[in-house]
């Protein structure tokens, strides 16, 4: 099993593939059996990436799976996976077959649908397992191509601007990222993942059209990828497209953005950024604290004057993201710990709400707040499950949400306290917008009109929220599953950053100022 | 000598009689009710010259004391030149016979406008270089006006013309210039008498004015103005034509001139080149926008497209020629594709070209409409398609070239153009019910849309030995 990787990123595409050639017809029996082919396939996906798992040795910090092949143009085909990246593509890999299956209701253009969420989900384990720049950079981007077409085809009334914001405003800020890759191929003469986290970027001042530039090259490399990651996790302030494309989006273009594609934009900080990137990681880290607490304030009171379900869970995703990436540029075990964390735990946190409201969209057709109310009467089981996952949304402790907002928590706290004040705050205000909206949807009478015969939920919802409810339980009382796997890359990693810091780095930042 | 003189020049010359045997023979016999046949005849001799220049030629010859030469580069060139030729040939062929215009000049015209672009990508002199390019441009000014009944296509004609000629003139006041001051039209002799990187000052304001008159031909900006007005007026399969062979063929012929007769210069030229191509790139990005014409559309397209090519001779190295000459082959391949496309879009009978026309496309033609996606996304330079890949060879040559700032405006030129693409798949896939369009498909522009298509995906993995030839061309071209 040499090439389990490429089995795993290449089966969604060859399915995909099969479904676009070889599948004709639009009537009932033609969408049952694309349904049926990209469940089969999404699932067969991940039982051989559970092989993944079960080989995987933790304690190696290295690349393991590893393949080359040559490519085009000088280029070679290399992925493989280490202890940052692997959870990610499990994240992938489990989230795809209850995509599958949460769109099984859907009527139009079913083919194309299938066809869409398996190219994407190629594309997405593509991105986690990709070692070489341009690899890494074709996936990335490519993914927004089949996104653009589920917003645009299947998405709500203003699709169209979603789409095309969505697409936009994602695709300028990778192509920066491009011409920085090109720019790391010219001076390292690779494109080798592996080789280029241990070449050292050149940090003396350089000048750039007048400006000095503080940090050289390795500043200018670290703000064109942050342009990239920044815009796709999406951080204050441009985190605006996101609340737009999960609205338009459909149920389960929304749950793959929240789930899996935000966490492309953090991975590629833990990936890039922070590794490559040392010295400019630590004399940007400041920008990115404060980033990351106005999102978390600032998203919070703006998800509290939310009017759509959709938008309020939207914002409340990149309130969570700034955990994310406090963490992340806090460059301590529990900070780096909590942000994979995190984002593993919001991959099912943010995509059982998106689900959740999938689920009475389908009943009532719309997502305003003030269109339900008293659920609870009619809804027990929804009720109950809502109400997990919106105190799994609060943090509380026991579900995993808890976790991932603790860790990034203590890893800030010893770098920046006054960051950390900020971002605690944003803990009072996920409860308060989360328990809000709980209240309003489901409790009080049912004294609406039109939700005197909304029905429970039917039995494929349940079993598409439970491997959820599981997960979310299990790495809420376990969260040993996730950090024994991470911890050692994580070490790792952190062991080679701070060594590559100058020791008059502080010096830098303080220059910087 | 002769003999080895003309054994250089075969497959010229043999396109040359071919030209003349058809001319006469269709005049002898049937005239008009011939023009199918030799029109097919032309793309077999097209294909069969590809085939004999690609698999036959070796090595470096030069001939006609060296006005002539046959080498690597040449030949990537001619193949290319030929290959899209035919292709574009064949799939108008149903176009033009069902719409009354196929006359037996057409093909003919073709064939001598190839003949003059193979001449042009193998000048190691300005006489040949200006013979050839003055027997190419003739050729398609009057094919650009062949719809002799239609004011618009001779308006596009007569453009063409008087444009044509004005850059020609400039073209011819710069040769004489660079005659003057280097005392030679040879391309060796006028390397020789630069020194120490640097052009005499007379020789670089030649430079400047034959730049001028090549950059009129790949219409980079701001020498653009006739494109997108010959490509609506002109018949569609000209402007498919327009848009392939004679572009791959000055791109060959700057790049020729640029390296062969001034490569010790590169400094003096990279900058001007760096500045077409940067205004090429966002003239034809943002003014595309507006327009509601797919063959307008796809002039801006191809002014933004030769701006990336462009860049990568601005680079002034072996990768960048590399880099240009993979550029152009893979815009030619999509274009045909696109084209093929856009010929076969009517409404009862009448040939349509407006974007809104496409509205809800990919319900009724789910394949086609896949292809086009897959092209649009290719022209839009978005990863995996092939587009993507040679953008990302041209952009690796500018910033390996000390340009990253160029490289920087390039992307960003590259999003703005992303947005008129996306666009047509708007269009197409989430657009309002209307009538659709009819598109009518001979096997051979079906075949030409899919093949196009699939190069671009299946490129990805493998590009089918381009990339070696544009090396060893380039490696002829930078020494």
């Amino acid at each position: 099993m040499e090439n389990l990787l490429s089995i795993i990123t290449f089966v969604p595409l060859v399915a995909a593939a099969i479904l676009a050639l070889f599948l004709r017809g639009e009537d009932a029996a033609a969408q049952k059996n694309a349904k049926w082919l990209a469940l089969i396939a999404t699932t067969a996906t991940f039982l051989v990436s559970l092989f993944l798992i079960a080989q995987f040795d933790p304690a190696d910090t290295g690349f393991q799976f590893v393949e080359e092949r040559d490519w085009i143009m000088g280029l070679t085909y290399r992925v493989g996976v280490d202890g940052i990246s692997i959870l990610f593509v499990m994240l992938t890999t489990f989230l795809m077959p209850l995509t599958i299956l949460a769109c099984w209701d859907v009527k139009v253009r079913v083919k194309e649908y299938m066809i869409a969420f398996l190219v994407l989900e190629g594309l997405m384990i593509g991105v986690f397992v990709a070692l070489d720049l341009v690899l890494f950079y074709l996936f990335f981007e490519a993914g927004l191509i089949p996104m653009f077409l589920i917003i645009g085809i299947w998405g709500g009334k203003d699709r169209i601007y979603a789409a095309f914001k969505f697409f936009l405003y994602t695709f300028l800020g990778s192509v920066l990222m491009l011409v920085a890759m090109i720019a790391m191929y010219v001076d390292a003469g690779t494109t080798n993942i592996v080789e280029l986290l241990g070449h050292d970027f050149g940090t003396e001042t350089v000048s750039v059209l007048g400006f000095q530039i503080v940090g050289g090259m390795q500043v200018l490399l670290w703000l064109a990828f942050f342009a990239s990651f920044a815009v796709k996790m999406p951080m204050w302030p441009v985190h605006t497209w996101l609340p737009d494309a999960h609205v338009q989006a459909p149920t389960a273009g929304s749950v793959v953005l929240a789930a899996i594609l935000l966490k492309m934009g953090g991975y590629g900080f833990l990936r890039f950024s922070l590794p490559m990137f040392p010295v400019a990681s630590d004399m940007l880290a400041p920008l990115v604290f404060w980033m990351s607490a106005i999102a978390i304030v600032y998203t919070s009171l703006v998800a509290l004057a939310q009017a759509d379900m959709k938008k309020l869970i939207a914002y409340s995703s990149v309130a969570h993201m700034g955990y994310v990436t406090m963490g992340i540029f806090a460059a301590n075990q529990q900070g780096l710990d909590g942000a994979i964390f995190q984002m593993l735990s919001h991959g099912f946190i943010s995509g059982a709400l998106f689900l959740c409201v999938g689920v009475i969209y389908d009943r009532m057709h719309t997502r305003e707040i003030d269109a339900y109310g008293g659920l609870v009467n009619r809804m027990p089981a929804y009720a109950l499950i809502f109400m997990f996952f919106t105190m799994a949304n609060v943090g509380l402790p026991g579900t995993s949400g808890f976790v991932g907002e603790f860790l990034t928590l203590m890893g800030i706290f010893q770098v920046n306290t006054w960051v950390a004040l900020f971002a605690t705050s944003g803990v009072i205000l996920s409860a308060a917008y989360a328990l809000w909206l709980y209240r309003r949807v489901v409790f009080g009478d049912l004294i609406k009109e039109s939700l005197r015969t909304i029905s429970d939920m039917t039995t494929r919802e349940r079993a598409i929220f439970a491997p959820l409810v599981a997960m979310t339980l299990l790495l809420g009382v376990y969260p040993s599953l996730v950090l024994d796997v991470t911890g050692p890359s994580v070490a790792a990693l952190l062991d080679s950053y701070h060594a590559s810091l100058p020791a008059d780095a502080a010096g830098l930042r303080l220059a910087s100022h | 000598m002769i003999s080895a003189d003309i054994s250089v020049m075969m497959p010229e010359i043999a396109l040359a009689v071919y030209a003349m045997a058809a001319l006469l023979g269709a005049v002898w016999t049937g005239k008009d009710a011939t023009a199918p046949l030799v029109t097919w005849t032309t793309v077999a001799v097209f294909l069969g010259l590809a085939a004999w220049i690609g698999l036959g030629g070796q090595g470096e010859r030069t001939a006609f004391s060296g006005m002539i030469a046959d080498d690597a580069f040449s030949r990537f060139a001619k193949v290319a030149i030929l290959v899209s030729a035919a292709a574009v040939l064949a799939m108008s062929q149903d176009y033009m016979t069902r719409r009354g215009i196929l006359r037996f000049e057409y093909p003919v015209l073709i064939a001598l406008a190839v003949l003059g672009m193979m001449v042009m990508v193998s000048a190691q002199d300005l006489i040949a270089l200006y013979m050839g390019l003055e027997l190419q441009s003739l050729a398609l000014y009057v094919v650009a006006a062949i719809r002799r009944d239609s004011v618009r296509s001779t308006e596009a004609g007569l453009k063409y013309f008087v444009l044509g000629a004005l850059s020609s003139g400039l073209l011819l006041y710069g040769a004489s210039l660079a005659y003057g001051f280097a005392g030679t039209t040879r391309f060796d002799g006028i390397i020789a008498t630069i020194e120490g990187g640097h052009a005499s000052l007379g020789l670089l304001v030649g430079l400047v004015f034959l730049i001028t008159g090549l950059a009129f031909k790949v219409s980079a900006v701001p020498f653009h103005m006739w494109t997108p007005d010959v490509y609506e007026g002109a018949p569609t399969p000209v402007t498919a034509f327009f848009a392939t062979a004679p572009k791959l063929a000055a791109m060959g012929l700057l790049a020729r001139l640029l390296h062969d007769a001034f490569g010790t210069a590169t400094a003096d030229w990279g900058q001007i080149i760096a500045l077409l191509a940067v205004l090429s790139m966002f003239l034809g990005a943002i003014a595309a926008i507006g327009q509601r014409d797919l063959k307008r559309l796809m002039a801006y397209s191809s002014i933004a497209h030769m701006g990336f090519a462009l860049l990568g001779l601005a680079a002034g190295t072996a990768a960048g020629v590399e880099a240009m000459l993979v550029y152009m082959a893979v815009y030619v391949a999509m274009n045909v594709g696109t084209f093929a496309f856009i010929l076969s879009m009517e409404k009862d009978g009448t040939p349509v070209t407006s974007i809104d026309a496409l509205h809800l496309y990919a319900r009724a033609e789910p394949l086609k409409a896949l292809a086009m996606l897959v092209l649009l996304f290719s022209l839009a330079g978005v990863p995996p398609m092939l587009g993507f890949f040679a953008k990302f060879g041209v952009l690796r040559a500018v910033v390996e070239g000390g340009m990253p700032l160029v490289a920087v405006l390039g992307v960003i030129a590259s999003v703005i153009g992303a947005f008129y693409y996306l666009r047509i798949v708007y269009f197409m896939y989430f657009g309002t019910e209307r009538e659709a369009v009819e598109t009518r498909m001979v096997p051979v522009q079906w075949g030409l849309l899919m093949a196009s298509a699939f190069v671009m995906v299946a490129g990805v993995v493998n590009l089918f030995g381009i990339e070696a030839a544009a090396a060893a061309a380039a490696d002829v071209l930078v020494r």
